[in-house]
């Protein structure tokens, strides 16, 4: 691969996994804070309250960081892209802007409001505050993955002689269908990690006996949570997200598949190792014909192998079906792990139970493995294209900028990003220990 | 028709980002000469804290909606303002980062080193969008390809770092009037003094500027040949900084602030008009220039994204005014956040 095309995609990925971690929490745990507004709202509990003072500490500091690694991205469309955007902008560019105008204003514009308290804007304002913040993260979640769609699925446009597009339907690009179950399988990944993450910091409470009240409301809130979350994560969300991609995108799931062989009645392959080489999985196991019900709801249907399409077209595979197989094989382990949890809540065992507790705390960080291993499957299993069946990825980069520049900037982040992440953790470890407070009239 | 609409919306956008994340950035750049104790500086930052983000956004919006009005402008600007960008982006992240991580902790060093990350991001910050814009406005090297490379030999020429200066200048000015509306005690005092000092600074530069420009644009911007009418708008530069002086005693904090909104309204609606039609200028040909005409959207495409990004706006304007309106008045450093 030529040395720019490289470099521009290393420094988008890089930017965009970066940034991507702080976003997931944003809209996750702006739900449920937003739920626990509200509850304290309803119930009068002031253990409510204090969960959402606490949570909003932690909000702040995340959503902080979300912003100032996300604005590169949208500059990095014309900086790193250019011939992209200048192809596509028209188009695709109709759910861009509108991430800004109708979701950032809104979360941007109302984080002030919250975070300056109940006490200087009153406990009506302060609550809409929260919802103002919590929509807007998850509406822009929707443009954003409404832009990436026509990447994954290009509609709405109708191209001229010259091999120009233009703009055919605004809202063909809006309500791609690509987007809806992609979406959904987001935000569901964004609320699933949030509640991981409020399990475990509940967790840590518990197991360190200290904040009981707090930690008792946090981990049940996460296993509730957690339970219904795991699953519609896999199904529905899941599963439709990943029949746009058997509709659509069939290079992508032969690959995401370790699928050489076209083949009637496929099997699924749990693992295995790929080798592109000899075209075949190593030591794979295999439930049979399971990947044709999967894909196509009968067992004895014909699915594509990466052998029906020339080399050139192909994704590159091992990346896309590692990234896949963990992101699944996370999934599936968050399942068993909640509803673990479920029964012993059930039992009454929950809160006593210290080796779940300890699960709960360790396992905070694979949501967001789980999360980032399936965007890379969106994004890698598209390749060789940028707009799918559209355009290349080498097309679309700015042929001004030189190799040398971009490596150089993406240094510069790395760098950056590096020390914003140690202070990331250094600030959220610090309010964690600091912990919730009970007292309603302290300040921050 | 549609394309000129768009042209305007674009600046109106950054106009009002100016405008906003200006007050920001200015009361930055001076922040730590200005706001001398722990105290005062909380009382800088709180000033600022509950708005600054939404005041940002006004950028980030305006350059989304560029990529779907004028992608052929987005896209060669931003890959030819590539290294210059980069540090722009970086900035924000050091701007943005000072100020939300600054009174997380006590410890006096942390906050000594935040305040000077605020300091040197948004000093730095005005002074590029400053060049940025100059650049702009002098052309670019864009040639037959519709491309240009901008490296900073190029991109800091003596124009473009006198547009610079007198951005740092007049949102430093503008920075003071919004401490003097916000602010009280030794603060506000400095504040006051203070604006009265960078007044005259920006008096100064606005002439140096419109001195340089009619030089760099040799016999002045074509637009206000073509449409006299349009002298009303540098007009307006002139009122908004005879207004500034009028504004000068010490209980007129809220005119003076308004009076630096206006000269900001006026100088980047006369720069939007020295450049129409054109967005980027080219330096070698004018052929090359991108206008609002060559490097525009499909006209259905700057319809629909028109009215769907109106409408929008239209409620941001809304709900933005009622947010700055619960922060309205002297800051409470006992009821801040930051």
């Amino acid at each position: 691969m030529n040395e720019a095309v490289f470099a521009h995609r290393i420094q988008f990925a890089f930017t965009v996994m970066f940034h991507y971690l702080f976003p997931i929490l944003t809209m996750g745990l702006g739900f449920f804070i937003a739920v626990f507004s509200t509850l304290h709202l309803i119930t009068e509990d002031i253990r409510y309250a204090d969960a959402a003072r606490f949570w909003a500490k932690i909000f702040a500091v995340n959503f902080a960081l979300g912003v100032v690694t996300g604005i590169p991205l949208e500059f990095e469309f014309g900086t790193n892209w250019s011939r992209f955007s200048s192809f596509g902008g028209g188009v695709f560019g109709q759910a861009l802007p509108l991430e800004g105008v109708y979701a950032f204003f809104l979360e941007s514009g109302f984080l002030g409001m919250f975070l300056a308290g109940e006490k200087r804007v009153g406990r009506t304002l302060h609550w809409i505050s929260g919802l103002g913040v919590a929509i807007g993260s998850l509406l822009s979640g929707y443009f954003i993955v409404a832009t990436n769609a026509w990447m994954q699925h290009p509609v709405g446009y109708v191209m001229d002689h010259s091999g120009a597009i233009h703009l055919e339907s605004f809202w063909a690009v809006l309500l791609n269908p690509y987007a809806a179950w992609q979406y959904a399988h987001t935000i569901n990944g964004a609320l699933l990690t949030a509640a991981f993450v409020i399990g475990g910091v509940g967790a840590f409470y518990l197991l360190s006996e200290r904040h009981m009240g707090f930690s008792i409301l946090s981990v049940k809130t996460a296993i509730v949570a957690g339970v219904i979350l795991s699953l519609t994560q896999l199904f529905p969300t899941g599963d439709l997200n990943g029949a746009s991609v058997v509709q659509y995108q069939p290079t992508k799931l032969a690959a995401m598949e370790g699928l050489f062989e076209t083949s009637q009645g496929a099997p699924l392959a749990i693992i295995g190792m790929p080798d592109t080489q000899n075209g075949k999985l190593i030591d794979p196991i295999y439930v049979p014909e399971f990947l044709s019900f999967l894909a196509y709801g009968n067992f004895r249907a014909t699915v594509e192998g990466l052998n029906s399409y020339s080399r050139d077209l192909w994704p590159p595979v091992e990346l896309t079906y590692y990234c896949y197989h963990i992101m699944v094989g996370l999934g599936t382990i968050f399942i068993a792990q909640m509803l673990i949890g479920l029964f012993l809540l059930w039992r009454r065992k929950l809160y006593s139970s210290r080796w779940f507790l300890w699960m709960l705390m360790l396992t905070i960080p694979f949501p967001y493995i789980a999360n980032e291993a399936g965007w890379t499957v969106s994004e890698v299993g598209r390749q060789p294209w940028l707009v799918y069946g559209l355009m290349k990825t080498p097309a679309g980069t700015s042929a001004n900028v030189a190799a040398g520049e971009t490596i150089f900037t993406t240094m510069g982040f790395a760098g950056i990003y590096a020390v914003l992440g140690v202070l990331f953790l250094f600030l959220v470890a610090r309010i964690i220990h600091k912990g919730p407070q009970e007292d309603a009239t302290a300040h921050g | 028709m549609i394309n000129a609409v768009w042209f305007f919306a674009l600046a109106a956008m950054l106009t009002a980002y100016t405008v906003l994340d200006g007050y920001d950035l200015g009361v930055g750049s001076l922040s730590l000469w200005i706001a001398k104790n722990d105290d005062e500086r909380r009382m800088a930052l709180n000033s600022i804290g509950p708005v600054w983000n939404g005041n940002e956004v006004w950028l980030i919006a305006a350059g989304g909606m560029m990529v779907v009005s004028f992608p052929r402008v987005y896209a060669v600007g931003f890959s030819g303002f590539y290294l210059a960008l980069m540090l722009v982006l970086w900035l924000l992240i050091l701007r943005g980062v000072s100020i939300e991580f600054r009174s997380q902790s006590r410890n006096p060093l942390w906050r000594a080193l935040w305040d000077g990350g605020f300091w040197v991001g948004s000093l730095l910050l005005a002074l590029l969008l400053g060049v940025a814009l100059g650049n702009v406005v002098r052309g670019l090297p864009i040639g037959a390809d519709g491309y240009f490379q901008g490296t900073f030999g190029l991109l800091l020429n003596p124009y473009a770092l006198l547009t610079g200066i007198l951005t740092v200048v007049v949102l430093a000015w503008h920075g003071t009037n919004y401490l003097r509306v916000k602010t009280e005690g030794a603060l506000f005092e400095r504040a006051v003094r203070w604006s009265r000092t960078l007044w005259w600074i920006a008096a100064g530069m606005v002439i140096v500027v419109t001195i340089a420009t009619f030089i760099v644009l040799s016999g002045g911007p074509r637009t206000f040949h073509v449409y006299p009418a349009a002298w009303i708008i540098p007009f307006f530069v002139l009122a908004g900084l005879v207004w500034g002086y009028l504004s000068r005693g010490a209980d007129r904090g809220t005119p003076a602030f308004r009076s630096s909104a206006l000269v900001i309204i006026a100088l980047m609606l006369t720069a939007a008009l020295t450049v129409f039609p054109n967005l980027l200028p080219s330096i070698v040909n004018p052929q090359y220039s991108l206008n609002i005409y060559n490097s525009a959207s499909s006209p259905h495409a700057l319809r629909v994204s028109l009215i769907a990004n109106g409408f929008g706006m239209i409620a941001v304007v809304v709900y933005s005014v009622y947010v700055h309106r619960v922060f309205h008045g002297k800051v409470r450093l006992d009821e801040g956040h930051y």
